[in-house]
C-alpha cells in the first residue's frame, strides 16, 4: 500500500523537522545556506506541482480544459481572491471548458 | 481566528485530492492528523496520484517542509516546559502558528498565541479534510464534470503566489517548473517534482544579482567560501 507508506515516512520526516530544535537543537543557530535554501525550496518544488499537474495525464504533456482552469485561478490570485475562491473558479472554469467541448 | 477559518477550504481540498488520488477516509485523516503540513501533504498524494514511488513522494513533501526546521527555530524561544510538552506542541509548527506566533511582542503572549491558533487550526484542518474526501466519493465522472482536478493546481498555484514576490523567487520558480516540465514525459512520476528543487541550486549560482535576498549580511564574510566549488 504506496499511500499508506508514504503517510508514515511523511509523518515521520516531517515531526523530525518540526521538533528538531525545540526538542533537541534548543539555542542553536541553523547555518544560513540552510535557511535559505529552505526558503526558496518551495517556489520551485510549487510550481513544479502547478505546471506538472495542470499540463501532464500519465507522463504525456498535455494542455487540456485544466489550463482554463489554472488561468482561471491566477485571474481570482491577482484580485487577491481567497483561497476558497480561487479552487471554485478554477473548478468551474475547467467544468465550463469542458462542457463546451474542451478535452 | 480568521486564520483557522481560511485553513477549512483548503482541507477540504485536501480531502478531495487525496480522494481523487486514491485514498481512502482514514488514510486522508491519517495525513492530516499525523503529518499536519498542507503543501507537504499535497505535494505527497499528488505523486502518489500519479503512480510515483513511495520514495519520490516522501521526498517531495520534505523538502517542501524543510521550513518547518526554520519556524521550529523561530518558536524554540516559546516553547519551553518539559520535553514531552515540546514534543506534543512541535506538531503544530506550521507557516500560519509562526505567522500568529511571531508577531506577538510579549513572549507568553507568544505561547498562548501558537497554542490557540494551533488547536484551531488542527481541528479544522482535519474536519475539512473528512469533509472533502467524504465528499468526493471518487467518482470518476463527477471529478471531470465539476472540474474537481483543476482544485489540485489551483491550490498549488495559490500557495505559490505569495513567494513570487522576490526577483531571486520568481526566477528559482521559472527554472524549477521549466525543469520538471522537460523532464515529465521521461521520468518516472515525483522525480520531475523533486529534480525542481535542483533549480534553487542554479538560481542561487547566478544569485549574484541585483536582488536583496542574493546581497550577503554585512559581516558575512564567509560567504564566498559557501559556494559549491564546481561554481568556479
Amino acid at each position: 500500500m504506496t499511500a499508506t507508506w508514504v503517510l508514515l515516512g511523511l509523518a515521520a520526516g516531517t515531526y523530525a523537522l518540526k521538533a528538531a530544535v525545540p526538542l533537541a537543537l534548543g539555542g542553536r543557530e541553523l547555518p544560513a545556506p540552510v535557511t535559505r535554501v529552505a526558503d526558496l525550496l518551495p517556489a520551485a518544488l510549487l510550481a513544479a506541482l502547478v505546471l506538472v499537474s495542470t499540463f501532464t495525464d500519465d507522463g504525456r504533456l498535455v494542455i487540456d480544459a485544466r489550463a482554463v482552469g489554472l488561468v482561471a485561478a491566477a485571474a481570482a490570485l491577482a484580485r487577491r481572491a481567497p483561497f476558497v475562491v480561487v479552487v471554485v473558479v478554477a473548478a468551474a472554469a475547467t467544468a465550463l471548458a469542458r462542457a463546451a467541448g474542451a478535452a | 481566528m480568521s486564520v483557522s477559518l481560511a485553513i477549512f477550504p483548503f482541507g477540504v481540498a485536501f480531502g478531495v485530492a487525496a480522494s481523487e488520488a486514491g485514498l481512502t477516509l482514514w488514510q486522508a485523516s491519517g495525513f492530516s492528523v499525523l503529518v499536519f503540513a498542507g503543501s507537504a501533504q499535497l505535494a505527497a498524494v499528488d505523486v502518489v496520484g500519479d503512480g510515483g514511488l513511495a520514495v519520490s513522494a516522501i521526498a517531495a513533501g520534505l523538502l517542501l517542509n524543510l521550513r518547518a526546521l526554520a519556524f521550529g527555530l523561530a518558536m524554540a524561544p516559546a516553547l519551553r516546559g518539559p520535553w514531552w510538552k515540546r514534543a506534543l506542541w512541535s506538531q503544530f509548527v506550521i507557516d500560519e502558528t509562526t505567522a500568529v506566533a511571531t508577531a506577538q511582542a510579549d513572549p507568553r503572549w507568544r505561547r498562548y498565541g501558537f497554542l490557540l491558533t494551533g488547536v484551531l487550526l488542527f481541528v479544522s484542518w482535519n474536519v475539512g479534510t473528512v469533509v472533502g474526501a467524504a465528499a468526493l466519493s471518487s467518482s470518476g465522472d463527477l471529478v471531470t464534470d465539476l472540474g474537481i482536478d483543476a482544485v489540485i493546481p489551483a491550490a498549488f498555484l495559490a500557495l505559490l503566489w505569495p513567494r513570487l514576490v522576490r526577483s531571486d523567487q520568481r526566477r528559482i520558480a521559472a527554472v524549477g517548473a521549466l525543469v520538471a516540465l522537460a523532464l515529465a514525459p521521461v521520468a518516472p512520476p515525483g522525480v520531475p517534482i523533486l529534480a525542481a528543487a535542483g533549480a534553487v541550486v542554479v538560481a542561487g549560482r547566478n544569485g549574484a544579482g541585483p536582488g536583496p535576498a542574493a546581497t550577503p549580511p554585512p559581516g558575512d564574510a564567509g560567504a564566498p567560501t559557501e559556494s559549491p566549488p564546481e561554481a568556479t
